[in-house]
């Protein structure tokens, strides 16, 4: 008997029940973009990369439950363009400065803009204020890069079960928090070999003293584009 | 009693359940003036929670304060009817008399001064909080007054009770509100109709939510019942955040019976035994009426087991306070401030129909919709559905404010022409009406033969008026402020594009807009609507776009003339850098483009 | 010689190029064009441009921007190409979002000049104010946030290639593109 199927740009794509429309586009090789994404954990909803139009209306791939007969749009120009502003808007909010940045090629979040040909931030920059913290002798927190997509905090609560991060604020003023007495990494329980030191789309939670460790030209991105789905390179424990 | 002891005993009176954080955390703000990092990390450790927890608490409602903000911490309401009653002047003339900044305490920690969303007393003039307990009708002579009770230290419960009275201010009646209810006719008429009789009773009325979605609610009784769980609640959403919106403010002062009877009835046809009634924090003055009503209903067997002395019947209510929060209003993100966390709005499906507050089956309805279930119970459904219309049965409350003689609450039958509503209010020249709050309609006089129903002009019931010397402009700049300082934060379309909308409006107001930046808030009100993760983003660009459509010219004459201005004024840019040199040279200064 | 780019008519295309905030990375980077610049001198000239060294700019087809605007000279030169130029190109990362020189705009400028300058601590006495000083603005600001622009090459530096790719797009009339080897923020 064979799989149910829903229609992805016209053409059938097979899915398991439970499995959200981006699993099972995921499954059949057709790429849907996402940030807050992540196939350990579970559906976040919230970064809107993965928004895709089903049945008429726009949804979010990540958590719709793919169902017999949708007619779901995923490769629209209208939709690329939502895209691109939804990246636009990533870049201005923070402070995504690349040429300095020890993620560059490796970032999820550069890698959409190069995927949806964002030639600039449109919007006006935001320039936020925002509070590194080197405290942690192995790891840091460039809050400027964060793009609240809360990975870090699902990966601590429910892979490393320890609760290290947290998102608090309201609205412009969310900003990622860490659960210690100071507020500070160093403080925490958190330990560079956790699945959440490790999880990070973009260069706001980076592990020290390996930067850079990839020549340009042989960075994830370099070497094929984020639509190629490719597997981002883990950066290795020893730092060398 | 030292700042420890506080938390111990705000945490003690909610059995150090995590559920009870909000409640909780507002406790020990009310006792301490602001939770500090050590309060945080108190509170923390008794309920054994994540410090993050608390702060994620802590910084997302708007009246909870990580830093001290004085014994008297005064709120002005910021909604465009406080500003067109000359609220923005009173908030200057309090700041300039303690010499403060917004926001920031006094050096001897005595006050701060600030703006809130909209606090629900747009009939009343403007209005304020201090301490979360309402003061409206503003006037200098008002605010010279509390100035004077502040500089004395006098608490503010002992302060004149002239300050708080609220007037309910209303002037038309239909059938909800007309006569006194008799406390206990809506339960008895339930049970005696039975839990599938009543069902039946609420399918025939036709009954749609009053909150503003006008979602039918037998659909949800109905879904909540059938779905699978001993355990499920009944939420009275109490938010009532929705500028211009006070009618449930009324329903809660003087029909308070109706709403808890509601309540009731809404758990016997559902199967729920547990109902909460969320009540925003901006209406704090209302909670001990509300908790006392409550109390009268255990001591008459409207409440507790056997009701009425129907066997079976169970239902129990608690109050659960809100503490500054719009985005609460919303049904899922109002059982999440149930939760004891911050109020975003959840994935859905699945709906809170079937997992809801603690994963269980829960009903959120709006205060308004709850109160019919008595007249349904009574009358019977078919009788109710002989008001209205055919797709909107029933009546409805307006709450009329702004440019209006007589403000306050009209009841109507559904399909009543907006014109109807502006003769009856007294309102002599309007140029617009808005309909439904910031997230509503902007209706022009081309517009006013259209009705108040779902099928047509639909509202919770906020009905701005403005008269023919206002400033479209300034009305869609409010409210593009409004939803910049409510967006919860979740999704990035909305937290980031509620600011942009925001950033763009001031500074076509600052005399630096152009073609360009309107093209950009176009796109911008669509973007958000396609992609935004709940109705606060999906409307957030409505009022900007309708007002551009039918106001254009009071942003053209806004605009500069040619099709680009600077982001910033350039000149004035160079201030910072002129100051700390002593300059005031030809170089050190540009000229504005010409 | 690149048939493409034999002109039809004998007037050249006239570019005038600036650094503002910038490091002149993008300068550079346009000279690594090697000998293509033969083939543009075919073609093209250029007005006010640091390899020509004329002082102000008259009317241009092209304006190529480097770095972003971070004082009154700043202004006055980008008003000046802006005002001169049919089409604006902000080049390279800081004219298109500020770049590195915008990593002071969390800070306030003139916190900046007093603890540099003014520091008695620090040997510092007043912030220096002579006429002749370009003066600083409170923040650096993108190109785009100043005048209006037409046209973004993204990179820091972009490549000879990616310059060179986008010019002719933009001679020949077609909409600049970049491919992806050649199109990257960094």
């Amino acid at each position: 008997m064979s799989d149910p199927t829903f229609n992805i740009d016209e053409l059938p794509v097979p899915f398991k029940p439970g499995q959200t429309i981006l699993e099972a586009a995921k499954a059949a090789g057709v790429f849907v973009p996402h940030l807050c994404h992540h196939p350990d954990l579970k559906p976040h909803g919230g970064c809107k990369l993965c928004t895709v139009v089903v049945n008429g209306r726009t949804q979010s791939a990540c958590t719709y439950k793919a169902a017999a007969g949708q007619e779901v749009d995923v490769d629209t120009p209208e939709l690329d363009a939502m895209r691109r502003s939804l990246v636009q808007m990533l870049f201005i909010e923070g402070n995504h400065f690349c040429p300095g940045c020890e993620k560059s090629g490796n970032c999820e979040l550069q890698a959409l803009g190069y995927e949806y040909e964002m030639m600039s931030p449109h919007f006006v920059e935001f320039f936020p204020n925002r509070e590194i913290d080197a405290s942690h002798p192995d790891a840091m927190i460039e809050r400027n890069r964060c793009i609240l997509c809360e990975r870090c905090v699902r990966a601590s609560r429910d892979l490393d079960k320890k609760n290290v991060f947290g998102i608090a604020g309201r609205g412009g003023k969310a900003t990622l928090v860490v659960n210690s007495p100071s507020g500070k990494l160093v403080d925490s329980d958190f330990a560079v070999t956790d699945h959440a030191a490790r999880v990070c789309p973009v260069g706001a939670i980076l592990i020290k003293r390996v930067g850079f460790e990839r020549p340009i030209g042989e960075r994830a991105y370099d070497r094929a584009p984020m639509s190629a789905e490719v597997e981002v390179c883990e950066i290795p424990e020893s730092g060398s | 009693m030292t700042a420890q002891d506080h938390v111990a005993v705000a945490v003690g009176r909610y059995r150090a359940d995590p559920c009870y954080l909000v409640q909780i955390v507002r406790e020990a703000q009310a006792a301490l003036g602001w939770i500090s990092r050590q309060s945080a990390v108190e509170i923390a450790g008794l309920l054994h929670i994540p410090v993050t927890e608390v702060d994620a608490v802590v910084q997302f409602y708007s009246f909870f304060y990580d830093r001290p903000r004085g014994k008297y911490r005064v709120l002005f309401s910021d909604n465009i009817t406080d500003r067109m009653a000359g609220s923005f002047e009173l908030f200057q003339r309090m700041l300039d008399h303690f010499g403060v900044k917004p926001g920031e305490a006094s050096g001897d920690d005595l006050v701060s001064v600030d703006l809130t969303a909209c606090t629900g007393m747009c009939d009343h003039g403007a209005a304020l909080l201090v301490n979360n307990i309402a003061i409206p009708s503003l006037t200098p002579a008002r605010i010279d007054q509390i100035i004077g009770l502040i500089e004395a230290h006098a608490p503010v419960y002992s302060w004149p009770a002239e300050l708080f009275r609220i007037e309910d201010n209303i002037r038309r009646t239909e059938t909800l509100i007309r006569a006194p209810y008799e406390r206990g006719t809506g339960l008895d008429a339930a049970i005696a109709r039975g839990r599938a009789g009543m069902q039946d009773e609420i399918k025939r009325a036709a009954l749609r939510g009053r909150g503003g979605a006008g979602f039918p609610t037998a659909t949800k009784l109905d879904g909540a019942r059938n779905a699978p769980g001993v355990e499920k609640y009944i939420v009275c959403n109490a938010d009532e955040g929705e500028p211009g919106t006070f009618k449930d403010r009324v329903l809660l002062t003087s029909f308070a019976p109706r709403v808890l009877e509601g309540m009731a009835i809404a758990g016997y046809a559902a199967g729920a035994t547990r109902g909460f009634v969320y009540l925003r924090g901006e209406y704090e003055y209302l909670r001990a009426p509300l908790q006392r009503e409550i109390d009268e209903m255990y001591a008459t067997r409207r409440l507790g087991t056997s009701i009425r002395g129907a066997a079976g019947f169970d239902f129990d209510i608690e109050i659960h306070m809100g503490a500054g929060g719009y985005i609460c209003g919303e049904g899922t993100a109002q059982i999440e401030s149930l939760e004891g966390k911050p109020g975003r709005p959840r994935v859905k499906p699945p709906s809170m129909v079937i997992r809801g507050y603690k994963g269980r089956p829960t009903i959120v309805d709006n205060v308004e919709t709850l109160a019919h279930l008595t007249e349904i119970a009574v009358e019977g459904g078919a009788s109710f559905a002989r008001r209205g219309t055919r797709a909107s049965t029933g009546t409805k409350l307006l709450s009329v404010s702004g440019d209006c003689e007589l403000p306050g609450i009209y009841e109507y039958e559904f399909g009543v022409t907006i014109a109807r509503v502006l003769k009856d209010c007294g309102a002599p020249s309007p140029i617009a009406v808005q309909v439904g709050g910031a997230s509503g309609v902007l209706v022009t006089p081309d517009e006013f033969s259209r009705r108040i129903a779902f099928e047509d002009v639909s509202t919770a019931g906020a009905f701005m008026v403005f008269g023919r010397e206002r400033d479209m402009f300034e009305v869609a700049r409010n409210f593009a402020h409004f939803f910049a300082h409510e967006s919860c934060g979740f999704c990035t379309p909305c937290r980031v594009g509620t600011t942009v909308q925001k950033n763009l409006m001031d500074k076509i107001a600052a005399g630096r807009g152009s073609r360009y930046e309107i093209n950009d808030l176009m796109r911008l009100a669509d973007f958000m609507r396609k992609t935004a993760h709940c109705g606060l983003g999906e409307t957030a660009g409505n009022s900007v776009r309708d007002t551009w459509n039918k106001f254009r010219p009071v942003f053209e004459r806004r605009l500069v003339a040619h099709d680009f201005a600077p982001e910033v004024d350039l000149d004035a840019a160079l201030e910072p850098a002129r100051r700390v040199a002593h300059r005031d040279d030809g170089a050190a200064h540009v000229a504005a483009e010409v | 010689m690149n048939e493409a780019l034999a002109p039809k008519t004998p007037v050249k295309v006239r570019l005038a190029t600036t650094s503002l905030a910038g490091c002149f990375g993008c300068h550079m980077s346009f000279l690594d064009i090697d000998e293509l610049i033969f083939e543009f001198a075919g073609i093209a000239e250029f007005d006010r441009s640091p390899f020509t060294d004329i002082k102000h700019c008259g009317p241009c087809d092209i304006a190529l921007i480097e770095g972003g605007v971070c004082n009154a000279e700043n202004v006055h030169v980008l008003r000046e190409l802006r005002a001169n130029a049919k089409i604006l190109v902000a080049v390279g990362a800081c004219a298109i979002n500020g770049g590195l020189p915008a990593m002071r705009n969390h800070l306030k400028i003139d916190d900046i000049l007093r603890k540099v300058y003014a520091d008695p601590e620090r040997g510092g006495s007043t912030v220096p104010n002579d006429p002749e000083l370009p003066l600083q603005l409170d923040k650096v600001y993108p190109i785009n946030e100043v005048v209006r622009v037409d046209y973004f090459l993204p990179g820091c530096p972009p490549s000879g290639e990616a310059i060179w790719k986008y010019l002719t797009d933009l001679i020949l009339g077609r909409m600049p593109r970049l491919e992806r080897q050649i199109f990257h923020y960094d």
